[in-house]
């Protein structure tokens, strides 16, 4: 036991020798966060205690853990970037940042990560901002537990969440973001992994990807975005059991797809959004067990879509199903249910003896005359309707999930 | 009137049509819910139904009554009694008599099911609310063709006609004008042809309810108020107690001035 | 009593009244005669705010009848053709007319004179032409209002019935009442009438007693003196 408390004591004085902690108040000898990284050694912690302190540019050029106790407030007064951090091994705990510095040229942020690896960035809360955390040509770093929450109104001049720039291999886990422009923003950055984040009423996307490939994100919540999820110009992504819920508006969508490739997107629920997915040019992507429930379009396809293939999702209540606007189809439905299905199962194995066709003639009058949306439900619309699923003339003839299922999916 | 009003239902109650159109809805709500086992599912479907199966029952009944009980009225008419109060009765008592038979049909297989334990509850409500709106129009549109026609097979075919128009025909027509001058900024005109008529304007209801997400997609600012905000509901039920209030103070107007 | 002035009324381009005076004083029995179409049952109808006229005025006990219906309090009705509810039983029909018009007792005695008990709790509809018309009789007399207008009382009554009808006429009569009659049967006017009218092609062609009609048309018995009126128009 003695010698066992000793082996800890020596520990203990052997990392203190090694790594010293500074301590930072209001009343101490450091009483700013800039001086006490200018006088830290490598791999020295400082410690934030409670209070505000009012600096901003502070440059993180070593390997230091910074962490706050009881949240101490570090506010830029609006006159520029907070922190900027440029050596690897950095991490940042426990702080909270306000009054990040608005700019038309640069692109101030409350924590910037530029060329490095190996950071944390955790447990921290971020208000008035411009650009969240920013990262920059960096690699293997860790964003966890932050809560971000702006006070964007236009597009012009607000900036993204958490944004990545030409960064490989980060992980960004549960976060909360708020009213920015883009919650998440990932531009050249591959391997990332996005999970169990909270994103919600962002101007712009909840999650938003350009020219990033193999990324994953799952488990987030996208809701009341002005849509969802935007990926474009991207390859092999995946995107796994997410939500996406109440994205409404003119161009609002649970998800977007522009010109992707090689896709997974499985096991995600779309609820309530104008436009549950919205694709353009994607190819070989596969859909698969994901719930579309109470959208006014789950799935509208807007051209140079090939070889996807739908199967074993779940069609809910959806206004319209699948909305095409043209008359060539090179998917494939198969064994999905949807509840707008009329027909019946005389041998009972659960599987539709009329096929379906889920694109209606009246999504087609609905893309040509938008305001014709008044007369959905009508008795009207459900006879031509009927008339063209008898003997299709403006939509694509082969488009059918030849073994719809009777009853809801469940995995 | 509430002492006619009181024949007149109770004369209805015994009658084998009521007990044929509460079967019907009785029927229909079994059917839909243990064929679907989906209480949701069967609401919206029960909706499409609603809409344009009420104001047809609505109409012809209506018609149907009030050439049925001819020599009920003219005995009534020989009576110390307002000819409005005979005929509003007469009117109410055919418009409740059909709306209780829809509220209970429905609704006992309904509650039957466990509507109270589900969130389609408020959905369910508005198609009860619908429903008796179309009821209530319905039959005094109907009431209206019958006044104005001695001649029973005309006032039937009328009856048909009328509801055939504005379950069908109109929204064709609708349908058409918009196509056609999709050039124009259309969103007032779709909104003023849907109040002009009490079926569309039900189903405007229904769309508030369930395809809002829908709605929401399309840019109009008036699109955007009317369905973004309670505007659109509340128009929508003063457009439907005005649908009611016009045809019923013509049967007062049309009956004043009537020989029997 | 009624008091008409210059009634006009027509059916789209049916004439059928035009330019009727009538003006029937209180107490006695006055009898509407005329051929079919002549314009009875609309001048009757007219009377009891059932038909609304184009042109003239109608006073009943003093009061224009016009947008009124009040007034209908003091006038029992015996329609044409007892049509009524099918769904009805005859014992409700009574209790619903009483629960219209006001209580009274007088429905027992009647019912007893018309032999009707033992179909009180049938339904109307499965009532024989007779038997309704037993009822409609009932649901006349058992007001006691002082104008009294029937239309066509004797349809389908059997002997006995048609006796205690002409009983019942004669004894309301007594009280000095006024009693509007209309009907084909001619014996059965002049057994009771004390006056007639005589409509012809929508207006009053004669007005008088029963031997004054005879007078004018040298005629011996009161079915003759009808018929000449009748041929001599049509010739």
């Amino acid at each position: 036991m003695k010698n066992l408390l000793l082996f800890f004591t020596a520990i203990l004085m052997a990392y203190s020798i090694y790594a010293q902690n500074i301590e930072v108040c209001n009343t101490c000898a450091v009483s700013t966060l800039k001086n006490a990284v200018s006088i830290a050694k490598d791999f020295d912690t400082i410690v934030l205690k409670k209070g505000t302190y009012k600096e901003y540019n502070i440059l993180v050029d070593k390997p230091l853990t910074i962490i706050g106790e009881n949240y101490p407030v570090i506010d830029g007064e609006l006159k520029g970037e907070i922190i900027t951090i440029v050596s690897d091994n950095v991490t940042v705990d426990g702080l909270f940042i306000i009054n990040v510095g608005t700019s038309y040229t640069e692109d101030y942020a409350a924590i910037r990560v530029r060329k490095s690896k190996n950071f944390v960035i955790q447990n921290l809360v971020l208000e008035k901002l411009f650009f969240g955390i920013y990262l920059e040509k960096s690699r293997d770093g860790k964003v966890f537990h932050n809560k971000i929450i702006g006070d964007a109104v236009e597009e012009y001049n607000s900036g993204n969440g958490i944004q990545l720039w030409y960064s490989k291999n980060i992980e960004i886990e549960h976060n909360f973001v708020q009213h920015v422009r883009d919650g998440i923003y990932l531009e050249f950055s591959d391997d990332c992994l996005i999970k169990n984040n909270v994103s919600t009423k962002n101007l712009r996307y909840g999650l938003h990807f350009m020219f990033s490939n193999n990324d994953i994100y799952q488990d987030n919540t996208f809701e009341k975005n002005g849509a969802g999820v935007a990926v474009m110009f991207s390859k092999k992504i995946k995107m796994l059991n997410n939500i996406f819920k109440e994205n409404w508006g003119t161009a609002s969508y649970g998800m977007l797809l522009k010109e992707i490739n090689d896709a997974e997107i499985i096991g995600n629920t779309f609820e309530e959004n104008t436009i549950g997915i919205n694709i353009e040019g994607s190819n070989r992507i596969i859909y698969k067990n994901n719930n579309f429930i109470n959208n006014g379009w789950a799935i509208k396809v807007r051209g140079a879509c090939y070889t996807n293939s739908f199967v074993e999702n779940n069609f809910l209540y959806n206004s319209f199903d699948i909305s095409y606007n043209s008359k060539i189809n090179d998917n494939i439905f198969n064994k999905n249910y949807w509840t707008s299905y009329t027909g019946y199962d005389l041998n009972k194995d659960g599987i539709g003896d009329v096929p379906y066709r889920p694109v209606k003639l009246f999504s087609y009058i609905v893309n040509r005359t938008p305001e014709t949306i008044i007369l959905l439900r009508s008795l009207f619309i459900d006879i031509i309707d009927f008339s063209e699923k008898v003997s299709p003339v403006f939509t694509p003839d082969n488009l059918l999930d030849n073994n719809p299922l009777t009853k809801r999916i469940t995995w | 009137m509430l002492k006619i009003l009181k024949y007149s239902f109770f004369d209805l109650m015994r009658s084998r049509w009521s007990y044929v159109y509460f079967a019907f809805y009785l029927l229909l709500g079994i059917v839909l819910l243990f064929l679907n086992n989906d209480l949701s599912k069967a609401v919206i479907t029960l909706m499409n139904v609603i809409i344009v199966l009420v104001p047809l029952i609505g109409t012809i009944f209506g018609v149907m009554y009030y050439y049925n009980s001819k020599e009920f009225t003219e005995l009534l008419l020989a009576q110390p009694l307002k000819r409005s109060s005979i005929f509003l009765g007469q009117y109410l008592g055919v418009a409740i008599s059909l709306s209780m038979s829809l509220i209970l049909g429905l609704g006992i297989p309904f509650i039957a099911y466990g509507l109270f334990k589900s969130n389609a509850i408020w959905d369910f409500y508005l198609l009860l609310i619908t429903g008796t709106f179309l009821t209530l129009i319905f039959t005094a549109l109907a009431f209206n063709i019958a006044l104005t026609n001695e001649n029973k097979i005309k006032g039937f075919g009328y009856a048909i006609l009328l509801w055939l128009f504005l379950a069908i025909i109109y929204d064709g027509l609708f349908l058409m004008s918009l196509v056609l001058f999709e050039d124009y900024p259309l969103d007032k005109l779709s909104l003023i042809g849907t109040m002009l008529n009490p079926i569309d304007l039900s189903r405007t209801l229904i769309l508030l309810k369930l395809d809002i997400s829908a709605l929401l997609g399309y840019t109009g600012a008036v699109f955007k108020k009317f369905f973004g905000t309670n505007f659109g509901l509340i128009i929508s039920f003063v457009m439907l107690v005005i649908w009611v209030i016009l045809p019923v103070l013509r049967i007062v107007l049309k009956s004043k001035k009537k020989d029997f | 009593m009624v008091n008409i002035e210059n009634l006009h009324k027509r059916f789209n381009k049916n004439i059928v009244l035009s330019g009727v005076d009538l003006n029937i004083t209180e107490g006695g029995i006055f009898a509407i005669l005329g051929p079919n179409g002549s314009g009875k049952t609309t001048l009757i109808k007219s009377i009891l705010g059932m038909v609304i006229p184009n042109k003239g005025t109608i006073n009943v006990l003093g009061e224009n009848i016009k947008n009124s219906s009040n007034y209908r309090h003091k006038i029992d009705y015996l329609p044409q053709i007892a049509n009524f509810p099918n769904n009805l039983k005859v014992k409700e029909l009574i209790k619903m007319i009483k629960d219209l018009r006001g209580d009274t007792n007088e429905d027992e005695r009647l019912i007893e004179l018309f032999t009707l008990h033992p179909f009180l709790d049938k339904k109307l509809g499965n009532l024989s032409g007779g038997t309704k018309q037993k009822v409609n009789l009932v649901l006349t007399f058992m007001f006691d209002s002082p104008l009294i207008i029937l239309d066509e009382p004797t349809t389908g009554l059997d002997p006995i019935s048609l006796i205690r009808l002409k009983d019942l006429i004669q004894t309301e009569k007594a009280k000095g009442k006024t009693i509007l009659i209309t009907s084909h049967i001619m014996s059965f006017v002049e057994e009771v009438s004390d006056e007639i009218v005589f409509l012809l092609e929508g207006q009053i062609y004669f007005r008088g007693s029963i031997s004054e009609l005879k007078n004018k048309t040298n005629q011996p018995d009161f079915e003759h003196a009808i018929a000449s009126i009748l041929t001599e128009n049509n010739a």
